[in-house]
């Protein structure tokens, strides 16, 4: 009995092994011709393995793709803090505060999730063309808020209803204020759920690629989304370089997959779906 | 009075444990013009919380949405941008999209890329939901390793599965032929027949985390009682899975349908990357076609029309999905 459910249980973690491994192939596809030269992947039978792996594609990526990554780190970070500064507070007021008006904003947060992104980008254009904001950093980084603001409101909110209240009660009879509370208690309780929607915001704006592509005209300001889609136009065939740039622009994301691996399903959960 | 209106309104919330609503019911009147400024702070102090979501708000959306609005009933050209000026003309954008054939046709096509999209997207995830469920060796890390495709910019992928697809070089026609499975190398992105194909698979990979993850945590949350019920009273599994399990994740599955909906109708990035809505507009959806209208044929008025017409088949859907939001807030207010 022992033996035969034993069995079944690496026999299930070898489908499993199976199953995600047939997921992940273009992954490991992305990276496999990252790693070879351009006559093996032109080739009609194609390498399953980089044999010998060379660097050449990482070389030209990392001399042509500096800066586009730079500019994504530097929009990326900014746009993370700013949505931060502007939700975390809005949670809390949301969670301390009865109001009738908080059920109609946290609608509103999560009817503007909804808003297709070129509506919003075809808007965001004709407000920042009047007021001669196109092509700057303060525009990007505006814009890559409005994608995680509304969602890093919800996913804090989420964490600091699970808090109990009569932590904030206890400090006001302490003789704290609501801001006191705010930022001596209940603020470095929420750190986990701050890190998390931190996580997200920052992932939301290393992936835009519309805003990039709309609110830059002159090619003033390229975020490595961007550089992707315009060295395909450019180095058509050359899908090594192609491919070695695609992994950098992949790194972050899969880095903060293993770092918080947990935040980020509970982040899945937390604001998408309400149990 | 304001006062009044503000007891009113403390006396409704039964659950409230203000102390001050007791105080204030009885304030003798010696204190009662301190109470005032205590009730208007009271009232102000939320706003200052709220006050930088709430312009961020109104900045970053209500004012962007209403030019849009005001731009769908205008003409608006290059011109319009340095002028400041375009001609009102109600609602011929509208009628303009109506008779249209590309537009016709780009909803049709979206409606087509959404509906497989997802039905894709849906059953794999749930099919891999019900092969983790019960734990085994490895599954917690296999089941985390899977979210990469949802974390990755959609940009990259798109760019990983146009070399995929690629005609001559691409490793999925270099297993096909090999196999056997089709005569001639498949060109997959280039060709009107295929490129919605390969679209909607490039799709259905990206959203497969998501709804498996979603679908996990549903099948983590059903009682154990009544699955231990069924398989005693000797249900198979395919009858459980049709006639226990489905029930339950009932409402679950219209959450995740909804969401899934209002994700896909909006898919730009993977499209204009992968096949930039082409050849020939075989993969050109309403998203795309905005973007081609606006941004390719400075026909501002038109782009943002379509816009709006995206923005309401979108909420159309997120109705269902806010109705169950809703519900979940009132549980958690009476707890």
């Amino acid at each position: 009995m022992q033996s035969y459910s034993l069995v079944r249980d690496l026999t299930k973690t070898l489908i499993g092994i199976i199953v995600v491994g047939l997921l992940l192939f273009p992954l490991y596809w992305m990276l496999n011709a990252s790693l070879q030269p351009r006559t093996a992947l032109l080739a009609a039978v194609p390498s399953w393995f980089p044999n010998p792996p060379i660097f050449s594609g990482y070389e030209n990526a990392f001399a042509t793709q500096g800066q586009s990554i730079l500019t994504s780190c530097f929009v990326a970070v900014s746009s993370s803090l700013l949505s931060l500064v502007i939700a975390a507070p809005c949670a809390f007021a949301l969670v301390t505060f009865r109001m009738r008006w908080a059920t109609i904003l946290i609608f509103a947060l999560l009817l503007v999730q909804m808003i297709p992104n070129i509506v919003m980008a075809n808007s965001l254009y004709t407000v920042f063309a009047r007021a001669n904001w196109l092509n700057t950093y303060q525009a990007l980084i505006l814009s890559d808020a409005s994608l995680s603001c509304p969602f890093a409101i919800l996913l804090i909110r989420a964490f600091m209803v699970t808090l109990p209240r009569t932590l904030t009660e206890a400090a006001l009879v302490d003789g704290a204020t609501y801001w006191g509370a705010f930022f001596r208690v209940i603020l470095p309780l929420s750190r986990n759920g701050i890190v998390t929607a931190g996580l997200f915001c920052f992932l939301f704006a290393w992936s835009d690629f519309l805003y990039a592509l709309t609110l830059s005209t002159k090619q003033k300001i390229v975020p490595i989304t961007l550089s992707l889609y315009q060295f395909i136009g450019s180095h058509g065939t050359d899908w090594t370089s192609l491919m070695a740039t695609a992994v950098l622009a992949s790194l972050p994301p899969i880095i903060l997959l293993l770092v918080g691996q947990r935040q980020i399903a509970a982040g899945l959960m937390g604001g998408a779906v309400k149990e | 009075m304001l006062r009044l209106r503000w007891m009113r309104r403390k006396l409704r919330q039964p659950e409230s444990k203000d102390l001050a609503v007791i105080d204030s019911i009885k304030a003798p009147d010696a204190v009662s013009v301190r109470r005032n400024t205590y009730v208007w702070t009271r009232r102000l102090l939320p706003w200052t919380f709220m006050a930088p979501a709430i312009a961020f708000l109104l900045f970053m959306f209500a004012y962007p949405l209403f030019s849009n609005v005001q731009m769908s009933v205008q003409h608006v050209t290059v011109g319009s941008f340095l002028t400041g000026i375009a001609d009102y003309v109600g609602f011929d954008n509208y009628v303009d999209l109506f008779h249209d054939p590309l537009f016709l046709s780009s909803l049709q096509r979206t409606a087509v890329f959404t509906v497989f999209s997802i039905a894709g997207q849906m059953s794999i995830g749930m099919g891999l939901a019900l092969f983790f469920w019960r734990a085994f060796p490895l599954s917690t890390a296999l089941r985390a390793l899977m979210l990469v495709p949802w974390l990755l910019p959609l940009v990259v992928s798109a760019t990983i599965w146009q070399w995929m697809f690629d005609l001559d070089s691409g490793v999925i026609n270099y297993v096909l032929t090999s196999l056997n499975i089709v005569p001639d190398r498949v060109p997959w992105i280039t060709s009107v027949s295929f490129a919605m194909i390969a679209t909607v698979i490039t799709n259905i990979w990206v959203g497969i985390p998501f709804s498996m993850a979603v679908f996990y945590s549903g099948l983590q949350s059903l009682p154990r009682e009544i699955l231990e019920a069924a398989e005693l009273d000797g249900a198979s599994k395919w009858q459980r899975f049709w006639m226990v399990i489905l029930p339950m994740l009932g409402p679950l599955t219209g959450i995740v349908f909804t969401l899934s909906v209002t994700y896909t109708v909006k898919v730009f990035d993977l499209i204009f990357i992968l096949t930039g809505g082409g050849p020939a507009n075989a993969t050109q959806t309403l998203a795309t076609y905005a973007y081609q209208r606006s941004f390719r044929n400075f026909d501002w008025g038109h782009g943002a029309a379509i816009g709006n017409i995206l923005i309401l088949i979108a909420l159309g859907f997120a109705y269902f999905y806010l109705r169950s939001y809703r519900q979940s807030l009132q549980k958690e207010g009476a707890d």
